[in-house]
């Protein structure tokens, strides 16, 4: 390219929107997707597209394509790390289904992508075109191989001069791809070219100013590449919102909650994928006089939080399933001596080591469950990222309550999704009391359980008068340890009790649809986004489908098993295991069902049917859709 | 002699506490149990030290050791078996204004529990920690400890135990951030006194390993040192203990060991005969955890208020120029 060319070129660039030669067709929404080897920024890139979709005023929803190791070999089909951007008219609530458009660094992590079915038939992919000239004849044959194969398969494949174009303004081309990236599919999605360098500098605000500008070079010299060479351009329609939002994925927004609650201590073991929502908090709980401590482990991640409880304001320690399963003993002695506890889950693929980096929601029944003895404890599942905000405030306010463990469950898709919630006003009822510190009168017991609810006021050190000891083993009001049979059942039954109690203040949920119909699906947890679209896209058709969204399951609200019964039939969807009924060996007698449905025939007596999905990642709504349809059709 | 006026108002307003102050219930510990004397001489303390009842939590784990807290009339905390440091280090970053103590076992401490030992030494937290070390488990009835000696027959090694035992001080003196190690006999009351009081006034983790005897299954274990004195090394120094001259005369077999020589104190350590009875190691300047992160900072509704606006601020879209002003 000419010099002079290319100086046009920026300054048509700088014109921004004003210069498109071709008109945008409008989309609903695309589902683009951006991936590389780990460490070529493809992730930042995505995560840029998306806030400016955001500030544009679109729907966005964002999938993470991580890789399970940290650094696998370039090129590799495995490797494939990156980012999924699902950006809409409206608000988005889930990933979607297959991607429209693909930007492949390669074409060994596209291959992987492609192989997943994660590609839509007919996808437009931008790929990368520096290895047909690779020393390597190898490499320039998979290329030259590939290219064909995509091409041959249906694929729309542009080739990009990605490297070649970013040497010409930094040395370490490979560095900047991604932000070349984002200035060409600013360019394709007809974003403005401001509000994209606005993000730029946001993005990279705590380096210096060189950093800024040499990137904001790059993001114009892609978008200028976008304009002059590709024959197509969309545009989705957005309005702005009118309220101020916050763009946060779903661990950022739990360890903002926590700031929110007035939760005082997070103990905690470093875990993926819980453990960014700790490094968040580490970066700004201090500020507020709060402290995360890295324990040596979760066992004594919980119990630290535990003690922390026990003598001031409700702690909260925060894992994942394998930390989940090491904190049970810690989490049954919180029961029994009835010390509020907020335990947070962010389930991942299991058992044991499983898929760390994928999304699974396989820990409902040993949440619930778990532990040992008769030990009941709150169960809540987050269904959104704003949810994972509002939903520590109330585990807080629940477990001081009651003083009992509450164990919220997110999951990996939800860790990482990025999605825009109003921003939260703050509220002062949102912040604990401080640790009571006033004299306990004469005759007062520790453990003095209330008849009907079970509840018993909590006494705590410092608190003149009320001295005594707290103790795992069974004991009598006093907390004097007892073995008789009539006060250990006093002690169960009250434990017990404050189930019911949290149970009577509990809302029955909506229905999402008709109150009635021929199908009900039933979910909870992150799926929630998935299941109402792919209900809605059934309505539209005519078909009687309605959802039902659990945020309780231990207790489950009142009026759920009147809601069941309106139905026909009734569906969980889950992203768990479930065993098929096409399996040889499987049949009702011996069936395992999703944790869900087991729970909802055991207490409802209604005949729930499941289907679920654990290939690791988020559930697309196509799949529900097929599922639930099938499930309509049973029996016709 | 007269009192003066501004002492005698102090007094008043200042509750003296008795012993009974600090006593609850009948301790379930069999007769002639070392326990009896460890709780007599932490009774002892507290009542010496004046400490508030309400503001002082003892935090043990599960054997027979842990049943201490219920002995005692301030608040407490019978946890869950080995998991007695990470509950403890929990209450007192809540609550630094808490007298914290620990008691813990040798299975509790050096066995279920060695993860969280090892790393409460690191942590360096201000609290009391008395490891009642009788060599075997007691509450399950008999089996052998981490500190149990070779040859020991119990019920899960009946034909005598192989494994060399472990040893708590050797153990803890290793360990990076260290701060205070002592060693008392439950027969010695008078200086099994002292040596927790050093601790109570020591800033960090004082760790005191108690040789204390279990009648019940281990009836012999310790007749040779009752026996014989001079298995017994007193340690002396001006900033360690001073045995009175009673004491003296029985215990002639003395050295004077400064608490600050931490390479002395590894090689009087590895002593299991005599067995080392003081103030082995003592470093006053080893920083607390709670102190380095800040506990007990008050923390006010407007903090939290304005540190969440500002996390806000990071990741808001503002519907108009002029919250884009306000973010900037
Ligand atoms: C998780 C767990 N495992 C095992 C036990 C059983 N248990 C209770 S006390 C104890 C050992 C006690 O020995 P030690 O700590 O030396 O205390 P001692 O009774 O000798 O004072 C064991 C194994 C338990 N309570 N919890
Ligand atoms: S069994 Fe041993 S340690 Fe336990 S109370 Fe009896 S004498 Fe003491
Ligand atoms: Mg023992």
């Amino acid at each position: 390219m000419s010099e002079t060319a290319q100086l046009d070129r920026q300054a048509q660039a700088k014109a921004g929107a004003a210069t498109r030669a071709k008109p945008a067709v409008n989309l609903p929404e695309h589902i683009v997707e951006v991936i590389s080897d780990s460490g070529e920024g493809a992730q930042r890139c995505g995560q840029s597209l998306a806030s400016i979709a955001a500030r544009s005023g679109n729907g966005i929803w964002t999938v993470e394509i991580i890789p399970a190791e940290i650094q696998p070999p370039a090129r590799s089909v495995a490797g494939a790390s990156g980012i999924r951007i699902r950006i809409g008219s409206k608000e988005v609530t889930n990933g979607g289904d297959e991607t429209d458009l693909a930007v492949a660094f390669n074409e060994q992590v596209l291959l992987g992508r492609v192989r997943a079915g994660e590609l839509k038939p007919g996808a437009t992919i931008l790929l990368e075109s520096i290895w047909r000239e690779h020393r390597d004849p190898a490499i320039v044959k998979s290329y030259n191989d590939t290219l064909a194969a995509l091409t041959k398969s249906g694929f729309r494949v542009v080739e990009m001069p990605l490297e070649k174009e970013c040497r010409a303004l930094m040395t370490d081309a490979r560095r900047g791809k991604n932000m070349f990236v984002l200035g060409m599919l600013c360019s394709i999605y007809s974003f403005d070219l401001q509000l994209a360098r606005d993000q730029v500098a946001l993005t990279f605000g705590k380096k210096d100013r060189s950093v800024i500008e040499t990137n904001v070079k790059l993001l114009e010299a892609g978008f200028a590449w976008g304009e002059a060479n590709l024959d197509f351009k969309y545009a989705i329609p957005a309005t702005k919102s009118n309220v101020a939002q916050v763009v946060t994925n779903g661990n950022t927004a739990i360890a903002l909650g926590v700031l929110a609650s007035g939760m005082d201590i997070c103990a905690m073991y470093p875990i993926t994928p819980a453990t960014s929502a700790s490094h968040y908090l580490s970066e700004c709980f201090e500020k507020v006089g709060g402290m995360v401590h890295q324990a040596e482990d979760e066992i004594a991640a919980c119990a630290f939080a535990i003690g922390a409880s026990y003598a001031g304001r409700c702690a909260v320690t925060i894992t994942s399933g394998p930390g989940y399963a090491l904190k049970q003993e810690g989490i049954g002695l919180a029961v029994m001596a009835e010390i509020p506890l907020v335990v947070v889950n962010v389930q991942r693929g299991g058992p044991s080591t499983g898929q760390p980096t994928k999304v699974e929601q396989g820990d409902l029944l040993t949440s619930v469950y778990g532990s040992h003895g008769d030990a009941p404890k709150v169960v809540m599942a987050v269904s959104g990222i704003e949810d994972c905000f509002y939903s520590m405030i109330t585990a807080r306010k629940i477990a001081e309550t009651f003083n009992m463990v509450v164990v919220v469950l997110s999951d990996a898709s939800l860790a990482t999704a990025q999605a825009p919630f109003p921003r939260p006003t703050f509220s002062e009822e949102w912040l604990a009391p401080p640790v009571d510190q006033s004299p306990i009168p004469e005759g007062a017991k520790p453990y003095d359980w209330d008849a009907v609810t079970g509840i018993a006021r909590r006494f705590s050190p410092g608190q003149p008068g009320g001295m005594h000891t707290v103790t795992g083993l069974a004991h009598d009001r006093m907390s004097k340890v007892a073995y008789d049979p009539q006060t250990n059942e006093e002690g169960l039954r009250a434990r017990s009790l404050k189930l019911a109690a949290l149970q009577k203040t509990l809302k029955t949920p909506p229905v999402f649809g008709d109150p009635e119909g021929d199908l009900l699906v039933v979910g909870w947890g992150s799926t929630k986004g998935v299941i109402e679209e792919s209900v809605e896209r059934m309505r539209a058709e005519g078909l009687k489908v309605s959802a039902l969204h659990l945020r309780f399951i231990q207790p489950l609200p009142s009026g759920i098993g009147e809601i069941l019964r309106r139905f026909r039939k009734v569906i969980a969807v889950e992203g768990g295991w479930g065993d098929r009924l096409e399996d040889e060996l499987i049949d009702a007698d011996n069936r395992r069902y999703t944790a869900l449905a087991m729970m909802l025939r055991s207490r409802y007596l209604v005949d729930v049917d499941c289907w679920s999905e654990a290939r690791g990642q988020p559930i697309k709504p196509g799949n529900v859709v097929k599922a639930l349809r099938a499930k309509l059709d049973e029996g016709k | 002699m007269a009192t003066p006026l501004s002492q005698s108002i102090i007094k008043l307003h200042e509750e003296r506490h008795d012993l009974e102050d600090y006593q609850s219930g009948v301790p379930r510990w069999c007769t002639g149990c070392g326990d009896n004397a460890i709780l007599a001489a932490v009774q002892r303390l507290c009542r010496d030290e004046n400490l508030a009842p309400e503001k002082t939590v003892f935090v043990s784990g599960i054997g027979c050791s842990s049943r201490f807290p219920h002995y005692m009339k301030t608040y407490g905390f019978h946890g869950i078996h080995g998991r007695a440091f990470p509950i403890a280090e929990g209450v007192k970053m809540a609550r630094p204004d808490l007298n914290v103590f620990v008691n813990t076992g040798d299975g509790d401490c050096c066995s279920i529990g060695a993860a969280h030992w090892i790393h409460a030494l690191r942590y360096n937290m201000n609290m009391t920690v008395i490891l009642h070390d009788n060599h075997v488990y007691g509450l399950t009835k008999k089996q052998a400890s981490p500190t149990s000696p070779v040859g020991l027959k119990s019920n899960t090694t009946p034909r005598g135990s192989v494994l060399e035992p472990l040893n708590p001080l050797t153990v803890t003196l290793g360990v990076a951030n260290v701060s205070f190690v002592a060693q008392a006999v439950d027969w010695i009351p008078e200086l099994m006194y002292e040596i927790v009081s050093k601790a109570f006034h020591h800033r960090g983790f004082s760790f005191i390993r108690v040789i204390q005897r279990c009648p019940e299954f281990l009836p012999k274990m310790f007749e040779p040192w009752l026996h014989d004195p001079s298995k017994t090394l007193l340690l002396t120094h001006d900033n360690g203990l001073q045995p009175s001259a009673d004491l003296g005369r029985i215990y002639k077999n003395q050295r004077a060991h400064d608490p600050l020589d931490i390479h002395r104190a590894r090689e009087i350590a590895s002593s299991e005969d005599p067995i080392p009875v003081g103030i082995l190691y003592q470093d006053p300047k080893v920083p607390c955890y709670e102190d380095l992160r800040g506990a007990g900072k008050p923390r006010t509704v407007e903090a939290v208020r304005k540190g969440l606006d500002a996390e806000f601020d990071k990741f808001t879209i503002w519907p108009d120029e002029q919250g884009q002003e306000r973010a900037a």
